[in-house]
């Protein structure tokens, strides 16, 4: 990848608006309804065994080690990975690219790096968006069954995780973010044939972006559990 | 005038898609501030000639040389460089959906130039005056008719001044009179700057008021070459079909 001068820090930043603080109500809205039905799920579960006091802990280290970072990432995957692959598509059907090209300008550079690396920088972010509207939406479910507080289901929550747990799985979710955005530039840079094409890169986008995202998941938890010497995690 | 002092040389250019071949052994050259006008039936590798010289596309036989410079196997950063003297306005206009009228003219200036943002606005706006669009400096592409989308792309091109501006079908998908206006623009330029211009249309009308000189290619190879009243004289049976096809039209919009 062409890490060089010029480094367009303001397409960068423009990417990141677009890639992240658009994405995050959807990443928002999705983590608190997420976090009501593990929450509901989790209840259903423990209260078998009597440990409801364990709910919280269960649902915290449910969303941080795997839920939050993967289904930010296929969430990320559906709505920026089909926008990239439309968007480059669109621009390379109408000679937008060509005509980047002609005014003297890197157009891979200029298109897909800083799109690749709005997508790095935003995963990140928004899997700790996820992760916390998670436990808020946990906390709301539990509010209906129980009186626990925000505070004590918060203290309750991290009892049983450290910092050193919320760091491998929201790193990996930077793995993620250049998958998103390398195959969805790659395939919307080398569009051909019409609207057609157009459609067809914006599909292939979410669908190949997703399957490898996925893949490389089990790999990445893998490599975590090895690395950081955790069980289950 | 020796060889070196033209502003646009090609030297046995083939050029060929999945082996259909689009040129075949094609040579012209450009004189520094004279205009070209290459006309041909769909198909004949006109469009290719424009990517060609400005190294979108590759030649597989034979040179190309720009401003001196031979681009052909020039790797990108080279061709960045030999870009900058070029202006290009393309067939649909190409402008950028997500910049409005105004930034898409200064695009150009913002990465190549070390203007400040006031000097840059003022240039914008009187490349913008110069195509009679200085109204619409902040609207968007998709607001605006197709002639007026030609302009904007006309004043992108001539941003930063280039010498060399290529021009691809200017008036493809215009009516006559819009086109009109937009050759009157073109021959303005060429009187007023001394560009030296490539112009890539089926239009005959266009290419007697722009061009100094027509190259008609037909099956690959150039057929012919010279100043309009050079062709008009040309026996040869495609390029008087080619000549003659755009009287009619011309005659009807005098009257």
């Amino acid at each position: 990848m062409a890490f060089r001068a010029p480094f367009e820090t303001r397409e960068i930043v423009r990417q990141i608006y677009l890639i992240g603080w658009r994405s995050l109500p959807l990443v928002a809205m999705s983590g608190v309804a997420i976090g009501v039905v593990l929450s509901m799920h989790t209840r259903a579960t423990m209260e078998r065994f009597g440990a409801e006091a364990l709910i919280p802990a269960a649902l915290a280290i449910a969303l941080i080690t795997e839920t939050g970072p993967l289904m930010t990432g296929l969430l990320i995957s559906g709505r920026v990975g089909a926008g990239i692959g439309a968007e480059l598509g669109g621009m390379r059907v109408t000679e937008q690219i060509d005509a980047l090209e002609s005014l003297a300008v890197d157009s891979f550079h200029y298109l897909a790096v800083t799109r690749i690396l709005a997508c790095m920088i935003a995963m990140p972010i928004l899997t700790a968006a996820m992760n916390f509207s998670g436990l808020i939406g946990g906390f709301l479910a539990e509010t209906m069954a129980s009186d626990v507080s925000l505070k004590l289901y918060f203290r309750q929550a991290f009892a049983a995780i450290g910092f050193s747990d919320y760091i491998p799985p929201t790193l990996k979710t930077v793995v993620f973010g250049f998958i998103i955005g390398t195959v969805s530039s790659y395939l919307g840079y080398t569009t051909t044939g019409g609207s057609e094409g157009i459609g067809r890169a914006s599909t292939r986008s979410v669908v190949l972006s997703s399957m490898i995202l996925i893949a490389v998941n089990v790999l990445l938890v893998r490599m975590i559990m090895v690395l950081f010497q955790k069980g289950a995690t | 005038m020796t060889a070196t002092d033209h502003a646009i040389r090609f030297e046995n250019v083939t050029k060929a898609f999945e082996k259909r071949p689009v040129l075949d052994g094609v040579s012209f050259e450009v004189q520094r501030g004279e205009a070209c006008c290459i006309m041909g039936r769909s198909g004949t590798g006109k469009s290719v000639t424009l990517k060609l010289l400005l190294g979108l596309l590759k030649p597989d036989v034979g040179r190309i040389y720009v401003n001196n410079v031979q681009i052909d196997g020039m790797d990108s950063s080279g061709l960045v460089e030999v870009r900058k003297a070029i202006g290009f306005l393309f067939q649909y206009s190409a402008l950028f959906d997500s910049l409005s009228v105004g930034e898409n003219v200064a695009f150009p200036l913002r990465r190549h130039s070390q203007m400040a943002e006031a000097k840059i606005a003022e240039c914008v706006r009187e490349r913008l005056a110069a195509v009679g669009l200085e109204g619409e400096i902040d609207k968007m592409p998709l607001d605006l008719s197709g002639g007026m989308r030609k302009r904007v792309g006309l004043a992108r091109a001539l941003a930063m001044k280039p010498s060399i501006l290529l021009v691809d079908e200017p008036s493809s998908g215009l009516d006559p009179i819009t086109t009109r206006e937009i050759d009157n623009l073109l021959t303005d330029l060429k009187t007023s700057s001394k560009t030296t211009m490539v112009v890539v249309t089926h239009d005959v009308p266009s290419a007697r008021r722009i061009g100094d000189k027509v190259i008609i290619l037909h099956e690959r190879h150039v057929i012919a070459q010279g100043t309009p009243g050079e062709l008009d004289r040309n026996p040869n049976e495609i390029v008087q079909q080619f000549m003659k096809s755009g009287e009619e039209v011309d005659h009807a919009i005098q009257r």
